[in-house]
């Protein structure tokens, strides 16, 4: 077998080849379906335009790290968010000293939101671009596609925000700085049976989307302990307009809240509708709700609805309104819960890089796994045997159209 | 009760939204008995046309009926346009080859102007300016059932254009050009009818329906983005299929029954194959009545 696709030098039909022939030769690992990898098979022509200029130049003074990220598709928010607290951390980390006398630079390549692209793009950064360490993706779907291919290369990989379990359980390489959906579903279980004293709560998930699901399983067992009742568990698939039918089946339930754990491209329209068929109960979410975007979609529907999140702008600890002052400075905006897991998913695997012994994949991966109490912007990180973090969440609540802070939920 | 009656409203609200873009999918086949699959993506840029005309415009700062036909008629103007220049750039070199062939070519429009449109909108979502229209809180309520006036409103069209392209099919010179196209091309250009000026007026007037159907879709549902149009686009074709391809009324009937199919099959069973009913429904017409609910068996010449 080939080692590199870089053999062929720069010869990117070539390069193209490979990566589809490799994706064909373990459709297991790679879990993708017959008509995903034919998909795969158009988009790997897309990079051919750009070809040989892409090539990174193997250079010995910079370490470089490899980035994932949707900055197009209909999630772009996640991916450009992301990376604007990647690119910020790394321009920190190098104007103090970088990395053991060496410059961080990040390569970034788009998956447009869509994980056979993630794949590919994570193969391309390893094999070509011959990265350290990766970071990626905000999306669950999209980092599962990625970390087979990462363990597979044993490339050690941080996934800034992906919140499903079974990404850091796909081997010892798999990394992430945020808490999971156990913790998320946890959280919103506990603020809904404790905080707002709910008994009958109604779910609407996105059965297309892993996230959303598992969120969605976990509300459910924690809800269930304390004592809560889950009237109806309705279900639509991302990229759906219209959710009125199910909006009025839960509305015949008479819920007391409707926990609604997918993402802002169609939160913003559920809660609309919700309202418009005179659904006045609160709104539940998680972190999938950090936008801009859904305060515009949802507009005033959105008023008075809560979702958990990794950190909160309102938060009044220097460190974290250092960061905020440094990224308005550098970006002209409130950093979303996002950019700060960005940021701290680089700042984490810095740190790490600088603890190992050598810059080689197994002894940042040694350092990566004992980080302890590291001090992030979205609170102490502790690396768990999972290779989870340990963390606590906060709730947001919509307040004038604006996320004000609401409370702190602790692991345990 | 009350909850049945609310799954009906739903129904024919989003039913009137499938008979809007299935009008102007049946009307082109009915002529071309060509499968427009761009015809989605026509939509699209009709949405994206009425939400920059609502931009530029500052048509947000006077709310009104006004405002509202002049997004629309900028949506359908330039839905219009892009209807012809895709015809004259994509389908008319091909009119004298295989129809597998413009069925191809069609799918590729499609996927063109999807990915173009990510480059030229950006892909993340986009708000609809709801403004235009004040009738947020103008709700009809009548104990749990409620109505909005936008549903209203968009039923009202979808039926007004189904009677005005009936007229325009039967009852006007266009109309009678547009037939004996569809009947036979070379006979009718023979007989001094203008085929290609006809073939694109067919086009130009299917996409203004298709832009039409974009502003109202955005105002109802306000969140806008490149790849809108594709499911909306598959489901109206199921739905022209269902009615009888070609059949204005059908397309309508269609749309509804579709409408109706979904709405009952979410809200009383399973979710989840929202999706999988419509093709179902599909596969299920082509084997046993192709010709669909109203649609006239056509002798294949031969």
């Amino acid at each position: 077998m080939l080692t590199s696709a870089n053999d062929y030098g720069t010869l990117p039909f070539f390069r193209a080849v490979v990566v589809f022939t490799e994706s064909w030769r373990e459709p297991q690992k790679m879990n993708m379906s017959l008509v995903s990898r034919i998909a795969l098979g158009f988009v790997v022509i897309t990079p051919l335009a750009v070809g040989p200029s892409m090539v990174a130049h193997a250079s010995e003074d910079v370490i470089k790290i490899g980035e994932v990220g949707s900055t197009t598709g209909s999630e772009a928010t996640f991916g450009v968010a992301t990376h604007q607290g990647v690119d910020l951390a790394i321009k920190e980390i190098n104007a103090t000293g970088g990395v053991k006398g060496k410059k961080l630079k990040v390569i970034l390549l788009d998956d447009q939101g869509k994980p056979e692209e993630a794949a590919t793009a994570t193969t391309r950064l390893i094999t070509q671009d011959k990265v350290t360490a990766i970071i990626g993706e905000v999306a669950s779907s999209r980092s599962l596609a990625m970390a087979p291919i990462a363990q597979q290369n044993k490339i050690p990989m941080v996934s800034p925000s992906s919140t499903n379990p079974k990404v850091t359980e796909i081997g010892d390489y798999i990394f992430r700085v945020c808490f999971i959906d156990p913790f998320q579903g946890f959280v919103m279980a506990r603020f809904a049976a404790e905080n707002l004293k709910v008994k009958r709560v109604a779910i609407l998930r996105d059965v297309k989307n892993d996230y959303s699901v598992g969120l969605a399983k976990f509300f459910t067992e924690t809800f269930k302990k304390l004592g809560g009742e889950i009237v109806v568990d309705q279900s639509y698939s991302a990229g759906d307009i219209d959710f009125k039918s199910q909006l009025t089946a839960i509305r015949g339930t008479k819920p007391e809240a409707i926990f609604v754990p997918g993402y802002y491209t169609e939160v913003g329209l559920i809660a609309r509708q919700a309202r418009s068929l005179g659904i006045k109960v609160p709104l539940l979410g998680g972190d999938g709700w950090d936008s801009p975007k859904l305060l515009q979609i949802g507009g005033k529907a959105m008023e008075g609805a809560y979702f958990s999140n990794h950190y909160s702008a309102e938060d009044k600890s220097p460190h974290v309104q250092a960061f905020i002052d440094r990224y308005r400075k550098a970006y002209k905006d409130t950093p979303s819960g996002l950019a700060a897991m960005g940021f701290d998913a680089t700042m984490v695997l810095a740190d790490a890089m600088k603890r190992a012994k050598s810059l080689s994949s197994a002894d940042i991966r040694a350092a990566l796994a004992a980080t302890k109490d590291f001090q992030g912007v979205t609170g102490r990180i502790s690396i768990d045997q999972q290779r989870n973090a340990v963390k606590p969440a906060v709730v947001l609540k919509v307040v004038n159209g604006a996320f004000s802070y609401e409370s702190t939920i602790r692991p345990g | 009760m009350d909850q049945f009656l609310q799954h009906i409203i739903n129904a024919l609200s989003l039913g009137s939204i499938y008979a809007l873009i299935a009008l102007g999918y049946t009307m082109v086949f009915g002529v071309l008995q060509l499968i427009n699959f761009a015809h989605g993506e026509i939509y699209m840029l009709g949405a994206f046309a009425g939400m920059y005309a609502i931009r530029w415009l500052r048509l947000e700062e006077h709310p009104g009926i006004g405002s509202l036909l002049i997004a629309l008629l900028a949506a359908m103007a330039a839905s219009a346009a892009a209807g012809f220049v895709i015809e004259r750039l994509a389908y008319r070199p091909l009119r004298k080859s295989p129809r597998i062939n413009l069925l191809i070519t069609a799918v590729g429009v499609s996927l063109f102007l999807q990915y173009t449109g990510q480059l030229v909108f950006g892909s993340d979502p986009q708000f609809f300016p709801t403004g235009i229209l004040e009738l947020e809180g103008y709700n009809w309520s009548y104990g749990d059932l409620v109505i909005e006036p936008m549903q209203i409103v968009a039923l009202v069209l979808a039926i007004i254009l189904m009677v005005v392209l009936q007229y325009i099919i039967f009852k006007t010179r266009l109309g009678r050009a547009m037939r004996a196209v569809s009947f036979n091309h070379d006979l009718a250009s023979l007989m001094g009818i203008p085929t290609n000026r006809i073939i694109s007026a067919t086009f130009m007037l299917g996409s203004a329906l298709a832009g039409a159907a974009g502003v109202l879709v955005g105002l109802i549902y306000p969140k806008i983005e490149p790849l809108m149009g594709t499911m909306p686009g598959l489901k109206a074709f199921v739905a022209a299929v269902l009615g009888g391809i070609g059949n204005v009324t059908g397309a309508v009937l269609g749309a509804f029954t579709l409408g109706m199919a979904e709405e009952f099959l979410v809200g009383y069973w399973v979710p989840t194959y929202r999706d999988a009913l419509a093709f179902g429904i599909l596969i299920l017409i082509l084997l046993f009545k192709p010709s669909g609910l109203l649609g006239v068996h056509r002798a294949e010449k031969v």
